[in-house]
């Protein structure tokens, strides 16, 4: 009966009745893989060597056609084994070429990816003619394929994902501060050498573990991408790891869904495709470092400079006329800051919106109470600053203006009144104007 | 001429028209773009193939030579508009293109005259048999034909452009100065590796492209200081590896890609220890030199 009902359901459904033992396995595997490599990536990208694991995965190749040489089986802990020792060799290599050489260390990655590749490639073919015929299935470690996967390989990749995670849950301290500070971790007393290269061992374990699913070309992605991606959420490195492994296992299960729907859609490819939307999605929308979000802000920025720009203009023309409410028209405005008539008419309708400015006639504006109140405050905060410009870091007068201009739409309360404090409390500025006195008694004559 | 003549043609054009851009991205610590570029053409020779049908090289030069470029721009506004660090944003950028070539030769299999494995390891050992005609008229392998122009084309650009592009590789900031448009440089230097790239891809393939581009500049670089002798230098290994790597696969019967990338590989490890400028036995005999006798410190005189 209820199989009955299953065999009715769409394939988009069906999939998540995992029902089908080789989809739960599938599945089971790349999220495995997309949360070993999605965290142990962060730690490569951290230390700027974001290349490394392509360079890395490349360098197994030759590993794993010796392993099946040697061995004449595809049994999955002898193809790691060499996968390993192959990788570590290259890893080993790019840190020779790069120390007893001028050679940089792009260069040092680019020949050991591609030399090794080719040794790979040179074995490959050589294995292929000579007509093993356990052979078949061995080219499927150049983009994986991760239908072919069995349960013991499934299990390795658990219990290697699993103890990975181990160390870095154990090490994590000092993975942390060689990652961001190696200097300082080698000046603490720590093992830097020997950190670095237990880091370059787990990155070279879940290089070797991915290569099934996803295939020598496509790993580099998944320790990029999940650890670019998540690197927009937040600044913690705690929950950089959380949502990069996240971001990973997430896209192995996209990866399998899709393949799952599509006969002849390959699964690393699309796990690759889904993480880079992943980053794409996060590159846009993440809060404060996304694009949106930094555009938003640079926005409000914006629209604040312009308010109090204009604010300030119509306070310091009211001084001029000893009168605070003197209207001042567009014109005058524009003559004085350089901004276009369409955004001071915008800035001016902000501000009429929120009460600091009044129109009295046609295209002519003046300051209400409060917007005398707030450009007194800008107008301080500007003489302020020319004067502690001139007079702490003697600055010649007429040098200070501009400086004061950014300011003043910088400086917080806090740093006003200590300005004050420091300055003791002034009333003249460097080109004898009057320092408008703060409203709850900033000024005290003495 | 005989097969393995023509292969050895094709190799070696392919390995110098790679090697005389590829110094400029050593040069210019670029060389991991060698590498992204030469993954990303594959969508757009995919996409060529689609639309025009054929194998005909013009149009995969432009689909494939618009995707070189994308690459080089989406890696520059990662960096620059997304904040993100140079190496992660050519990670990213390329491997995700690639992916979505892969995903188009298999959606595409049946109308796409390419393999995967075609597009990882080339098939220079078929290339004598696509044989270019004209009526009925023979004039060799295309290959030939299409490296060889490549190489011109490369020639040309590097003589003509020779000073801007040595200068704004080794002094950006000067050359910016004296009024060279350091990002056009750049671009076209971009565009002349997807060219180089799409070119030898269908003989060496993707990934083996990358050893071409790198491997012989690498192994001048240690030999010589002057520009101009590091591009001949890196031609000349180019050149060699390909014929040693065509020997070395006629023993193993194996890859003749793999084989060259291997063959230049062995060229840079052998310039790298006994290189008598840069080589690691030079150093260290200079530097044992240098070491055993320390010069004799003046004794401390006390201050009168």
């Amino acid at each position: 009966m209820i199989e009955s009902y299953q065999q009715e359901l769409p394939p988009w459904l069906a999939f998540f009745t995992f029902s089908d033992i080789n989809v739960r396995l599938i599945l089971a595997g790349c999220m495995l893989l997309g949360v070993s490599a999605g965290v142990l990536g962060c730690f490569a990208f951290l230390r700027k060597r974001a290349l490394l694991g392509d360079a890395l995965a490349h360098a197994a190749l030759p590993g794993v056609c010796m392993a099946f040489l040697l061995s004449g089986t595809k049994n999955p802990v002898v193809i790691l084994l060499g996968a390993t020792v192959s990788c570590w060799i290259g890893a080993i290599s790019i840190d020779l070429i790069t120390k007893y050489t001028r050679v940089k260390e792009e260069s040092a990655l680019g020949m050991v990816l591609s030399v090794f590749f080719g040794a790979g490639i040179l074995l490959l073919t050589y294995i292929q003619r000579t007509g093993n015929a356990a052979q078949a299935g061995l080219d499927k470690f150049l983009f994986g394929q991760a239908s072919s996967m069995l349960d013991r390989d499934v299990w390795t990749l658990a219990i290697v994902g699993t103890l990975m995670i181990l160390v870095v849950v154990l090490a994590y301290k000092e993975f942390k501060i060689v990652s961001f500070h190696a200097d300082y971790a080698t000046a603490l007393g720590l093992p830097t050498r020997a950190i670095e290269l237990t880091l370059s061992t787990l990155l070279v374990l879940a290089v070797a573990i991915g290569l099934q699913a996803v295939g020598v070309v496509l790993m580099a992605a998944m320790l990029v991408t999940p650890a670019a991606a998540a690197r927009y959420w937040t600044d913690r490195l705690g929950k950089m790891l959380a949502i990069a492994g996240f971001f990973g296992a997430l896209s192995g299960a996209i990866g399998t869904y899709i393949s799952y729907l599509g006969p002849r859609m390959p699964t690393g490819p699309w796990m690759v495709v889904a993480v880079t939307s992943v980053f794409f999605g996060s590159l846009v929308f993440a809060p404060k470092r996304g694009i949106l979000a930094r555009l938003t802000l640079l926005r409000r920025i914006r629209r604040q400079t312009a308010e109090e720009n204009v604010l300030r203009t119509l306070y310091v023309s009211g001084e001029k006329e000893h009168r605070m409410d003197a209207p001042c028209s567009t014109a005058e405005l524009m003559q004085f800051r350089s901004m276009t008539a369409w955004t001071l008419d915008r800035t001016l309708e902000r501000l009429m919106a929120r009460g600091l400015v009044r129109e009295t006639s046609q295209g002519f504006f003046a300051l209400t109470a409060e917007g005398v109140e707030r450009g007194a405050r800008l107008t301080r905060i500007h003489r302020l600053w020319e004067l502690y410009l001139t007079r702490k870091l003697e600055i010649a007068p007429d040098h200070v203006h501009d400086d004061a201009e950014e300011i003043e739409h910088i400086i917080t309360p806090e740093l006003e009144a200590r300005l004050l404090a420091t300055l003791d409390y002034p009333e003249e500025d460097p080109h004898a104007r009057r320092i408008p006195p703060a409203a709850g008694g900033g000024v005290i004559a003495t | 001429m005989n097969h393995g003549l023509w292969i050895m043609l094709v190799g070696s054009l392919a390995a110098a028209a790679c090697a005389m851009v590829g110094c400029f991205l050593v040069l210019r610590k670029q060389a991991m773009m060698g590498d992204a570029i030469s993954h990303s053409v594959l969508p757009g020779i995919v996409l060529a193939f689609l639309i025009s049908g054929s194998r005909s090289p013009l149009p995969m030069l432009i689909g494939a030579g618009s995707l070189g470029l994308l690459t080089a721009f989406l890696t520059g506004a990662l960096e620059r508009h997304g904040r993100l660090q140079p190496d992660a944003s050519i990670g990213v950028t390329f491997t995700w293109l690639f992916a979505v070539g892969v995903i188009m030769v298999s959606a595409f299999a049946g109308q796409v005259d390419l393999d995967t494995d075609c597009v990882l390891y080339g098939e220079i050992a078929a290339s004598p048999w696509d044989i270019w005609l004209i009526g009925d008229t023979s004039l060799g392998p295309r290959a030939v034909w299409i490296l060889g122009a490549i190489t011109v084309l490369n020639l040309a650009f590097i003589g003509l452009g020779y000073k801007q592009l040595k200068l704004t590789s080794f002094d950006p900031g000067l050359a910016a100065a004296v009024g060279i448009n350091v990002q056009l440089w750049h671009y076209l230097l971009m565009g002349f590796v997807s060219l180089t790239t799409v070119g030898a891809f269908e003989s060496v393939g993707a990934i083996l492209v990358v050893a071409m581009l790198i491997v012989p500049p690498n192994t001048a670089y240690l030999l010589t200081d002057r520009l101009s002798r590091m591009i001949m230098l890196s031609v000349v290994f180019g050149v060699l590896s390909a014929i040693g790597g065509y020997w070395l696969a006629a023993q193993l019967d194996g890859s003749i890609a793999g084989a060259i990338a291997v063959v230049s590989g062995a060229f840079f490890v052998a310039a790298m220890l006994f290189s008598p400028t840069h080589g690691v036995i030079a150093g260290y005999i200079s530097s044992r030199n240098t070491y055993t006798t320390f010069p004799e410190e003046p004794e401390a005189q006390p201050r009168a």
